[in-house]
């Protein structure tokens, strides 16, 4: 967690929770209110917790809807609707449910809502799916115990359940939306979609999708809501300029994401200013080392990026550094692991760089056959992470001084998406690509990434890097309990990975927010922002 | 006349088939919708599910002929952003579009034509040269960068301006939404309450800017052709008062190409009232279409286009009807016409 302007995560704990007793205190003698507005640049797409897996609206969701575990701004594991849980056998955890837990429109809180909930998530609109997948099913031991029965054994399914959310059975039932909002069409679960009712720090009092939507807090909560805001504002901004203009012109509190290069303007203006930290997403390069013949480039009849001299050489060409100064702004943390410092399985001692030579990055084309280089298609997205397209251009001028030639194809993200991933049949020979794991575990990248494009395996694995003890490892690590023996594992798979240069790690990119300074807000590295942390002067 | 009003609206049926083909035709070249409605864990087994169910597969004559066959039934399909019906989605962001597109004409007939009549009587004036001169920024300025600067000035900078001179000299105006807005039937307005006029001011005028400087460039035009002629030169030989003549006789038979223009332009505010809407989060239909481009929300894109290609063919059906009553020679061709019968 980073807190706004060197106040210490202690300094500034105290400080809303001394607001919030203030609050409290105030409230019995007429508190003031305190609205808090604040802008992104998208609206979350929609209030059923099972319609999309996808950050920004899972994070906005746990405002209102809460899982049976959650996550501090430090994305440290603590009890939620489940007050703790075991695992009892090697395929099922047990969980042990809060008491007195009430939804927003009164109902209590019960197993039969986390068995109706796991129901919803397999109906066929859902986007939850994955995490279907993760529960063979969900038995009733009493009203507050719920066994989970996993197809296999799984030492890390608490951390994959944070953005399960429960739902109440009885609201769902009444309002006719049992199955989640399905884009196809027919009413069922669209009650839901515009709708709220879940049991969390705030209340949904009024929703106009893409205007603006209302939340206050939920004074029947079970937990300790930090906030000493009496009413939350959220309207999303698409525009830049707009954005950061709302922010500085005091109509917004918080607006996010603010672009790097206006940081100097934020810091310039009176009363804003950035709140910025590593995210927990990696951003990479990947090669095509699968095909025999690669589909964009000068090389016939052989694949340059199948011999790992190649590779390596585009890995030492990179001058790391120039891209976090000059495209970042400083603002980017060099890595070597598919892994930020915040993602479990990490390990510092192995994020030590491949140093930028570009005299050895030379000689190990010629040494490959390549002495006068080739050229290649990069693929980019051009608004999918921060500065893609920019870091793009620069790792093509980099490559142009070993004598590859970088022919960028930049595109907006529906459009890279739709023609890299598998459903093109990974059309692309040389490309960038961001990845925040969803658990905040090793193994997500390690599999999705990682592994050989098998058994449902690789699902990003765009390049078709494929080891297969790396893939083995995949398995063995889902499965071993022992947190000693799998952070080996874990390991071993990052050592492999960077032997061989599977992929090419750059950094983790910046998250960029800007904050009034009547405001305090919390930050946590996958950018998920929750109300409860927030204070207003 | 009826015959022709209904010759009109057949014809748009047709305009409106084939901005609907050549829409469907497009879309497979602006990327994949899959990506942007599921998460990055779902499986590529989920994903051609959903891919399937959709019918996405299919080849874009047959997603076309689908969505006509609903759409004859008043079901334009679901959004895949909003999982919402299409037609709510779209009846929900109208008033905002249409508020804002007919304040933006209101100001810039109200405005371009006296402009327009000045500069044109007072050729050489001090005044005219300034309005000349702003009609030239207007003109030329891309619309984004209007919005922008207008809301540098009076959302960021008034403040430190105001506070350096001491006094209010600029006001503070919302630089983003609609403001409060109220409920009148399934119509929701912005004209009840004050923020919700105040947000009005600056996405009106970007709007109206260059549509303004047109119409004044237009009335000048022809005000200077007008004087010149020689029933003019008679109406004042007849001792007539400036203001008749002007008025009453010169810009009166300058309003057929205004009219013209301000019909076709209230069409292309409507339509591209989109990049005002964007730069100031003004959410209209406009708004709706940016972002279904943004994220291939087909259904969106579809009605839409479909829609404003409909709009377009009924402006300019209004504007044809509108020369009879502007103009009293083809009313008489008309009465002669059918006399001679």
């Amino acid at each position: 967690m980073k807190l706004r302007r060197g106040k210490s995560l202690r300094h500034g704990l105290t400080a809303a929770v001394a607001a919030a007793a203030l609050a409290i205190g105030g409230a019995v003698g007429g508190a003031e209110a305190k609205t808090f507005k604040w802008a992104f640049q998208g609206d979350v797409q929609t209030m059923d917790p099972h319609g999309l897996f996808e950050t920004m609206t899972l994070g906005f969701q746990s405002n209102f809807y809460e899982g049976l575990v959650t996550r501090t701004p430090d994305l440290e594991l603590v009890p939620a609707l489940a007050t703790s849980w075991e695992n009892v056998k090697p395929d099922t955890w047990r969980f042990t449910l809060r008491k007195g837990v009430k939804f927003q429109n009164g109902n209590s809180f019960n197993a039969d809502d986390v068995l109706f909930s796991v129901d919803r998530i397999n109906t066929e609109g859902s986007d939850m799916k994955v995490v279907a997948g993760l529960i063979k099913e969900a038995v009733k031991v009493d009203d507050h115990t719920v066994d989970i029965v996993t197809p296999a054994p799984n030492p890390i399914l608490p951390l994959q359940l944070e953005i399960f959310y429960i739902m109440d059975k009885e609201w769902a039932a009444e309002n006719n939306t049992t199955s989640a909002t399905n884009v196809k069409g027919d009413d069922q679960g669209n009650f839901a979609n515009i709708n709220a009712n879940g049991t969390g720090p705030f209340m949904v009092t009024e929703r106009q999708p893409d205007v603006k939507t209302v939340l206050v807090p939920n004074p029947n909560w079970w937990g300790q809501n930090k906030s000493n805001i009496t009413e939350a504002v959220f309207t999303p901004i698409s525009q830049d300029a707009t954005r950061v203009a709302a922010l500085i012109s005091g109509d917004v509190h918080m607006a996010y994401p603010i672009p790097v290069q206006d940081w100097k303007r934020l810091e310039d203006a009176n009363g804003v200013s950035p709140l910025t930290g590593p995210e927990a997403r990696t951003i990479f390069l990947g090669f095509d080392q699968d095909r025999d013949e690669l589909l964009a480039s000068s090389v016939k009849g052989k694949n340059p990026f199948k011999d790992q001299r190649v590779r390596q050489a585009f890995y030492q060409a990179i001058d790391i550094e120039a891209i976090r100064s000059k495209v970042m702004r400083g603002s980017a943390t060099p890595s070597n692991l598919m892994v930020a410092p915040q993602i479990n399985g990490f390990n510092a001692a192995m994020n030590e760089r491949l140093p930028f030579d570009v005299e050895k990055a030379k000689s190990l084309l010629v040494e490959a056959g390549y002495p006068d280089g080739f050229e290649v298609t990069m693929d980019c997205p051009n608004d999918r992470y921060v500065n893609d397209e920019r870091i793009c251009q620069a790792v093509a001028s980099m490559l142009a001084k070993i004598g590859v030639k970088i022919d960028l194809l930049a595109q907006t993200k529906s459009k890279y998406f739709g023609k890299v991933l598998a459903q093109n049949n990974y059309d692309t020979s040389f490309y960038l690509l961001g990845w925040t794991p969803s658990t905040f575990d090793s193994h997500n990248p390690i599999t999705a990434l990682m592994s050989c494009r098998v058994d449902g395996k690789g699902a990003f694995n765009l390049g078709g890097y494929c080891n297969e003890r790396v893939t083995e490892l995949s398995d063995l690590i889902q499965v071993e309990t022992d947190q000693e023996k799998r952070q080996a594992l874990i390991d071993e798979a990052f050592k492999i990975h960077s032997e061989e240069v599977g992929h090419i790690p750059l950094h983790q990119q910046p998250l960029s927010w800007g904050v009034n300074d009547d405001a305090t807000v919390a930050q946590r590295p996958d950018n998920v922002f929750h109300l409860q942390y927030v204070t207003v002067n | 006349m009826i015959a022709f009003v209904v010759r009109r609206l057949l014809q748009s049926i047709f305009v409106m088939l084939a901005v609907g083909f050549i829409a469907f035709s497009l879309f497979n070249y602006v990327g994949d919708p899959i990506n942007n409605m599921v998460g990055q864990d779902t499986t590529l087994e989920q994903r051609q599910e959903l891919r399937e169910r959709l019918g996405l597969d299919d080849p874009f004559v047959v997603q076309y002929g689908r969505f006509l066959v609903k759409a004859v039934q008043g079901d334009f399909g679901i959004s895949y952003r909003h999982r919402r019906p299409v037609s709510q989605l779209i009846a929900e962001r109208m008033p905002a579009t249409l508020e804002l597109s007919l304040v933006a004409a209101f100001l810039a007939l109200f405005i371009g034509v006296p402009m327009g009549v000045y500069t044109g009587l007072h050729r050489r004036g001090f005044l005219s040269q300034v309005f000349l001169t702003i009609s030239l920024i207007g003109v030329s300025l891309p619309t984004f960068l209007i919005g922008i600067l207008l809301i540098l000035i009076f959302g960021v900078m008034s403040q430190d301006i105001n506070s350096a001179l001491g006094f209010s000299l600029l006001p503070q105006l919302p630089t983003f939404g609609r403001g409060e807005v109220t409920q009148v039937g399934w119509w929701s307005t912005g004209f009840l309450t004050q923020s919700g006029i105040l947000a009005l001011i600056l996405p009106s005028i970007t709007l109206a800017l260059f549509q303004m400087t047109l119409i004044m460039r237009l009335v000048r035009s022809e005000m200077l052709e007008v004087l010149r002629t020689d029933y003019i030169k008679f109406a004042r030989a007849r001792g007539l008062t400036n203001r008749a003549v002007n008025f009453g006789h010169a810009l009166k038979n300058t309003l057929v190409p205004v009219i013209t223009i301000t019909g076709l332009q209230l069409g292309s505010i409507i339509a591209f009232a989109l990049i005002t809407e964007q730069v100031f989060q003004w959410p209209g239909m406009g708004l709706l279409f940016i972002q279904a481009i943004n994220e291939v929300d087909i259904p969106v894109m579809a009605s839409y286009l479909m829609m404003i290609g409909f709009f377009f063919v009924v402006i300019n059906l209004v504007v044809d009807l509108l020369y009879y009553v502007v103009d009293p020679r083809l009313r008489a061709d008309r009465a002669v016409a059918a006399g001679h019968q």
